[in-house]
C-alpha cells in the first residue's frame, strides 16, 4: 500500500508546482482575450460571451513592425541554438576523443563560463560589437548567445559522447570514415537526446532575454519581441490588451520549438550498438 | 587476400612495454589466433595490425606493403569487434553498407555486396531490421557481414564470441571456420578461450606478458610445448606439474619417489626439473609400478562416459587424471596413478622445455 500512496504524494506535489508555475501563464493569456474594462474589474475570471474582446490581437498584428519583432526573436533563438549545438558538439568531441596539450585546461577554461555570468562582461561586449560595426545587427544577439550557452553544451554535451562506445568510433575508423564524417554520421545522430536537451536550455532564456536585445539591438527594425512588446507600455498609459496578446503570441512559436525538441528526447538510441 | 609479416613489433604506453619484439608470418589465407590470459597483449597486437594503436618500433607488412603509418582504412583490413560496435541508428543493410558508401562505390555494386553477404550469412530477412531489434548472434552476423562487404585483405576478429551464450558460441565458431573456407580470408583471431583457438586454427600464438611464447599447429602446441607456460595454458584441464630433480636414470620426485624415464641430452644428475603430464595421460592403476605413483583420491567428477579424479600425491601435490568407464572410486580412496611414459614432458628450471 505504500507505493501509491507515495506515488500520489509525488504527483499532488507536482501537480502542486504546475499549477504555481502555469498561473501567471494563464492569466496573461486568459485576459488577452477580454475587454480592458474586464481585465481591471474581473482579472482572475476567464473570458465570458459579453466581455469577449480580441482588441489587443488587433492591435499586435496591425502594428507593421510587431511581426517583424517575431521574425527577429525567431532568427535569434534559432541561430543562437544551431551555433551552439554545432560548435559545442565540435568542441565536446574534440575534447573527448583527442589527446592533445592543453586538452584538460582548455575544459577547464571553458566551464568556467558556466560560472561567470556572461553579464559582467556586458560593457566590453558593447566595446566590442560596436567595433565591429554590429550594433543593431542580429548577428550581434547571434553571437553573444552562442558564446553565452557554449560552456554548458559543451559540458553536458561531452557526458554523452564519452558514453559512446569506443569501438563505434574504431569500427568508423576501420571503414574508413574521415573525422568529420564519424563526427557527422556516427557522433551527432547518436547524442541527439543530448542536443535536444542542450537546445531546451538554450532556447528559453535566448528568447526570453531583454538584456542584450536592450544593449546591441535597440533600434533599427532589429528589436526582438521581448523589447517590441515595451512599446506599449508607457510611463502613464498602459495598453494592456496589447501587451497580453503580444505576450501570449509571444509563447506559440518557443511552444512548437519545444514540442520538436522534446520528440528528440528519445531514449535508448544507443541500445542494440554494443552488448 | 595477402600475408601479413610482422618484424620486431614493440609497442609501449609510457614506460610499460606491452609488446616485445614480436615477430609473425600470417601466411595467405591463414587462420590464426591470438592466445593468452588477459593483458598478455593480444588484443593490443590485433589493434596494431588493424592500426588503431600506434606501435613503438619494428614493422608490419601487409600484401608487400608496409603499413605502420597508414590509417586503419587504407590498410584493406576489416575488424569485428568483441561488443560488435553495430551503428545503432542504421537497419543492417545500412550497417553493412555504410564503410563502402563513403568509400565511393556505386550504390547497385553497395547494394550487390551487400545482399551477397547477407546471403553467405543467411541475413536476408533482417536486412531492414535495427541492431537493437537482434538477437546476439545475429548482431555478430552483421558485424562480419559488414566486414566481408569491404572485401579486405585480412580479417581480424577480437574475441568475437565472448558475447554469446555457450550454445551460440558453438554455433558461431563453426560458422567462422566455415565461412574461412568459403572466402579463402587471411583471418588473425584473438581469443582467450583456448578450445576456440584450438578449434580454429592453422596456427595458435601463445602470447605472455607482451610476448610470443610459442607458436604452431595446435597439435605441435599440444604434444610438443616449449615451455611451462604453453603447457598450462594449452589443455583443459591443465596439464599436471610435478617438481623434482634429475637422478641418474630418472628423476626424482621428492616424497613421490623416484621414476624411471628416458632423459633428454642436458639433463645432468642434480639439475630440478618439472614433469608435466596431461590428465588424459594419466590412468588409475591397481598397485606400485615402474611409473606408478601413490595417492589418495580427494574428489572424482563424472562428466559421463569419461570424468576427471583429483589425487593428492604423497608430496601434498594434487593432480588431475582422466577417468573412464566405471571405476568405483570414491573420495578417500588410496590408490596409484600410472604415468604414460611416451607423454611425458620435462622442463628446466628457467621454464623451458628439455628434449
Amino acid at each position: 500500500m505504500r507505493k501509491p500512496l507515495s506515488a500520489f504524494a509525488v504527483h499532488a506535489i507536482l501537480g502542486l508546482y504546475t499549477l504555481l508555475a502555469l498561473f501567471p501563464i494563464v492569466l496573461v493569456v486568459m485576459n488577452s482575450f477580454k475587454a480592458k474594462r474586464a481585465i481591471f474589474n474581473t482579472p482572475l475570471r476567464p473570458p465570458t460571451p459579453s466581455n469577449f474582446d480580441p482588441i489587443g490581437y488587433a492591435r499586435v498584428f496591425d502594428d507593421s513592425a510587431l511581426p517583424f519583432y517575431y521574425l527577429n526573436s525567431i532568427t535569434v533563438t534559432a541561430g543562437a541554438i544551431f551555433f551552439t549545438l554545432l560548435f559545442g558538439a565540435m568542441a565536446a568531441w574534440a575534447l573527448t576523443e583527442y589527446k592533445f596539450r592543453f586538452n584538460t585546461l582548455l575544459a577547464l577554461f571553458l566551464s568556467i563560463g558556466i560560472m561567470v555570468p556572461i553579464r559582467l562582461g556586458s560593457v566590453a561586449i558593447i566595446q566590442l560589437v560596436a567595433e565591429l560595426n554590429l550594433i543593431n545587427t542580429l548577428t550581434a544577439l547571434i553571437l553573444v548567445y552562442t558564446a553565452q550557452n557554449l560552456p554548458l553544451a559543451i559540458f553536458i554535451l561531452s557526458e554523452f559522447i564519452a558514453q559512446i562506445p569506443k569501438d563505434l568510433r574504431e569500427a568508423a575508423r576501420c571503414d574508413g570514415l574521415t573525422e568529420y564524417n564519424i563526427f557527422f554520421h556516427i557522433i551527432l545522430p547518436l547524442i541527439r537526446p543530448a542536443m535536444a536537451t542542450v537546445a531546451v536550455f538554450t532556447m528559453i532564456p535566448v528568447w526570453n532575454d531583454l538584456w542584450f536585445p536592450l544593449l546591441l539591438a535597440p533600434a533599427g527594425g532589429k528589436q526582438t519581441i521581448t523589447l517590441g512588446v515595451q512599446q506599449f507600455l508607457g510611463q502613464y498609459i498602459t495598453d494592456w490588451n496589447a501587451v497580453l496578446a503580444a505576450l501570449s503570441a509571444a509563447i506559440v512559436p518557443v511552444l512548437l520549438l519545444y514540442v520538436i525538441f522534446s520528440r528528440q528526447l528519445i531514449r535508448g538510441l544507443t541500445s542494440g550498438a554494443v552488448k | 587476400m595477402a600475408e601479413v609479416v610482422i618484424e620486431k613489433l614493440s609497442k609501449s604506453f609510457g614506460s610499460v612495454e606491452v609488446l616485445k619484439d614480436i615477430d609473425l608470418t600470417v601466411g595467405d589465407g591463414a587462420f590464426v589466433v591470438l592466445v593468452g590470459p588477459s593483458g598478455c597483449g593480444k588484443s593490443t597486437l590485433l589493434r596494431s595490425i588493424a592500426g588503431l594503436e600506434d606501435v613503438s618500433g619494428g614493422a608490419i607488412t601487409i600484401g608487400g606493403r608496409k603499413v605502420n603509418d597508414l590509417a586503419p582504412a587504407q590498410r584493406e583490413i576489416a575488424m569485428v569487434f568483441q561488443s560488435y560496435a553495430l551503428y545503432p541508428h542504421m537497419d543492417v543493410a545500412a550497417n553493412m553498407g555504410f564503410g563502402l558508401k563513403f568509400a565511393g562505390i556505386p550504390k547497385a555494386e553497395i547494394a550487390a555486396r551487400v545482399s551477397e553477404a547477407a546471403r553467405i550469412l543467411q541475413l536476408e530477412p533482417l536486412l531492414k531490421r535495427r541492431p537493437r531489434e537482434l538477437s546476439g548472434g545475429q548482431r555478430q552476423r552483421v558485424a562480419i557481414g559488414r566486414a566481408i562487404v569491404r572485401k579486405p585483405q585480412v580479417f581480424l576478429f577480437d574475441e568475437p564470441l565472448s558475447n554469446l551464450d555457450a550454445a551460440l558460441r558453438i554455433n558461431t565458431r563453426v560458422e567462422i571456420a566455415k565461412l574461412h573456407k568459403l572466402l579463402a580470408a587471411t583471418i588473425v583471431y584473438v581469443t582467450h578461450d583456448q578450445v576456440e583457438a584450438m578449434t580454429l586454427a592453422d596456427k595458435i600464438v601463445v602470447m605472455n606478458q607482451g610476448r610470443i611464447e610459442q607458436q604452431g599447429k595446435p597439435l605441435d602446441l599440444y604434444y610438443r610445448p616449449a615451455n611451462l607456460f604453453v603447457a598450462g595454458f594449452i589443455g583443459s584441464p591443465a596439464m599436471n606439474f610435478l617438481k623434482g630433480e634429475v637422478v641418474a636414470g630418472g628423476t626424482g620426485l621428492g616424497a613421490d619417489g623416484r621414476i624411471a624415464i628416458a632423459l633428454p641430452p642436458g639433463a645432468t644428475p642434480g639439475m630440478k626439473v618439472t614433469l608435466g603430464i596431461r590428465p588424459e595421460h594419466m590412468s588409475i592403476a591397481v598397485g606400485g609400478g615402474d611409473l606408478h605413483l601413490a595417492a589418495t583420491v580427494e574428489l572424482v567428477e563424472r562428466l559421463g562416459e569419461t570424468g576427471f579424479a583429483h589425487l593428492r600425491l604423497a608430496s601434498g601435490t594434487v593432480v588431475i587424471a582422466e577417468i573412464r568407464g566405471e571405476t568405483g572410486l570414491k573420495t578417500g580412496d588410496r590408490t596409484h596413478v600410472a604415468l604414460d611414459p611416451a607423454h611425458l614432458h620435462l622442463f628446466g628450471a628457467d621454464g623451458r622445455r628439455l628434449g
